[in-house]
């Protein structure tokens, strides 16, 4: 590399970095201020593990994020599944454009129709509140599905098709055949697609925004109504404890895929020999 | 025998109908169905009567500004905050543009190994909750911030930013910037260097090369980044909540304003005629790149 793309490089990467490098320090800060470091010191930290509501807020995300990653990952494999062994030209093209729908609209757009349409639902069923838990469901799996189809389906097209086929000539049930022969050539995928929705869900606050209610609060929502007002560095330690559960997630799913990789070669190896 | 192998054929055909039918139906309930609902918003008013009133209203409706000479000016209200959400999205689109399309080449270039690492590097502040990120350039920001507080400390006069174009345009492209890099990068890393070191030696220069070569082969993944910057750009309320401290409105905020004030059906114009936009954006700018491609085939 050159020396003035190292310098580049180097530009571009504190430029990423500077907030997160300062919102780490500062979670670490004795005083209340998010600009002067007074000392280093454990408080907030503290203070955050007695905050019942941040706790309550926590395991709302979690509950949220598991149950939004596994439908979408079961009805997102599915799908794949079934789009991959689409014939009709224009049905792909269809169900192409439906995937890609809410990957390229705006964020505010997708929790808006969402919102407006379980309003207008709500207010036909004549209830007094028409968002809640269900609803914050339905959109969490509404954006995650395309991710998940968009991780299975290359899978799916790398696969060799006679491998099923072959299963089934040799007495498999189509089922028996998808379960031994086709699910573990596509799991990979199916984790990765698993991780990103769980991730996006613990991390999306726009269409959460609009499609929560009912007291329903997920952190994201409650960093959000926490910016509001004056902010402590409680929210700095909150957002690095996340950074680094994230960080150790995709480490561990970094390493599983590595394991995968390893494996497939010693055996693709296997068979050359 | 062979009859039951062409029956589970037959099954395995209805089975994979079977299994699409799930996320069709989900996708027409919870993606197509509440679209539809948008417009339905946009021209209903409360009793869900038609009416032109909300579109209308977006189009028509004025305030008086104030000058810096003290006096005041009839301006259109929403249509002036939609050309400025549009202008600061296009900006740090382009700013974007032009600090990931070096670095994109760079990482490209670089070994496997290094390849690997940089990436990582990029993707790392998406891990962090964007509400926060955004905040903490507040506090770098701000009057009595970080940067004022370093740059006091060095005796340099103060700058203020918050509350400012300038403020909003970097939180944009802070925020969104690994979104330019990601697609120019992994076009750029399956780039046949061939076609490069031909190019070279027939003669071309470094410009030629980048102009000729490089640019056209890289459009798509500069389609992608665009895409991908200018459509959260253009709707953000958070960064210009924070960074614009309130001063600079932009679209999103109307948006989300009007929710929080339970105008559900202008709310909803807003966003009809933002979708509407940004269609016809992105159909134009397909069209263009796509007679550049084939103009330079």
């Amino acid at each position: 590399m050159k020396p003035i793309a190292k310098v580049y490089t180097a530009i571009i990467f504190i430029f990423l970095f500077a907030p997160i490098a300062i919102l780490l320090v500062f979670s670490f800060n004795q005083g209340n201020s998010l600009s002067v470091f007074s000392g280093f010191s454990l408080y907030w930290y503290e203070e955050l593990l007695g905050d019942s509501n941040t706790l309550e807020a926590l395991r709302n995300t979690l509950i949220l994020a598991l149950c939004s990653a596994i439908l979408a990952t079961l009805m997102g494999t599915a799908a794949a599944v079934g789009m991959n062994k689409l014939r009709s030209r224009p049905m792909r093209a269809a169900m192409n454009t439906v995937t890609n729908l809410p990957m390229v609209n705006p964020e505010i757009i997708t929790g808006i129709s969402l919102m407006l349409m379980f309003v207008f639902v709500g207010r036909m069923m004549g209830l007094a509140t028409s968002l809640n838990f269900g609803t914050i469901l339905i959109a969490h799996i509404t954006f995650s599905l395309p991710f998940v189809i968009l991780q299975v389906l290359p899978k799916l097209r790398q696969m060799d098709k006679a491998l099923p086929e072959a299963a089934m000539d040799l007495g498999c049930t189509p089922l028996r055949a998808f379960l031994k022969v086709e699910l573990p050539e596509i799991f990979p995928g199916i984790l990765t697609g698993f991780i990103m929705a769980f991730t996006l869900s613990l991390d999306d606050f726009v269409i959460s925004y609009f499609t929560t209610g009912n007291g329903f609060e997920t952190l994201p929502i409650r960093i959000y109504s926490m910016t509001k007002k004056t902010v402590t560095p409680k929210m700095y330690a909150l957002a690095t404890i996340i950074f680094f559960a994230i960080l150790i997630l995709l480490l561990l799913s970094n390493l599983a895929d590595r394991d995968e990789n390893d494996r497939q070669k010693a055996r693709r190896k296997g068979k050359a020999d | 025998m062979k009859n039951t192998v062409s029956q589970d054929r037959r099954r395995v055909l209805r089975a994979d109908h079977l299994s699409l039918t799930p996320y069709t139906i989900w996708a027409v309930l919870f993606v197509l169905v509440p679209l539809v609902f948008v417009a339905y918003y946009a021209f209903t008013d409360n009793n869900f009567q038609f009416t032109l009133e909300n579109v209308q209203r977006f189009f028509v409706s004025t305030s008086s500004i104030l000058q810096e000479d003290g006096s005041t000016q009839e301006v259109r209200t929403y249509l002036l905050i939609f050309w400025r959400s549009l202008k600061l999205a296009v900006i740090s689109t382009v700013i974007c543009l032009v600090l990931a399309y070096p670095l994109a080449y760079i990482m490209a270039r670089a070994e496997p190994r290094t390849q690997k690492i940089f990436l990582t590097i990029v993707m790392i502040p998406m891990w962090m909750n964007f509400l926060i990120r955004t905040y903490a350039w507040m506090t770098i920001l701000q009057d009595t911030g970080i940067l004022n507080n370093f740059l006091s400390l060095l005796h340099l006069p103060n700058v203020h930013i918050i509350g400012t174009e300038g403020a909003v345009v970097i939180g944009m492209v802070y925020d969104y910037i690994p979104y330019m890099i990601l697609p120019l990068y992994s076009i750029m890393a399956k780039m046949d260097t061939r076609l490069i070191e031909a190019a070279r030696d027939l003669g071309c220069n470094t410009l030629g090369v980048l102009r000729r070569v490089i640019w056209p082969l890289s459009l798509p993944g500069v389609i992608s980044g665009i895409t991908m910057v200018l459509i959260p750009s253009v709707s953000t309320f958070y960064i210009s909540q924070k960074l614009g401290d309130g001063k600079i409105m932009l679209i999103g905020d109307v948006i989300e304003g009007q929710y929080v004030a339970n105008n559900l059906h202008f709310a909803a114009a807003i966003a009809f005629i933002l979708m509407i936009l940004l269609l016809v954006c992105m159909a134009v700018m397909r069209k263009l790149a796509g007679r550049h491609v084939e103009g330079g085939l």
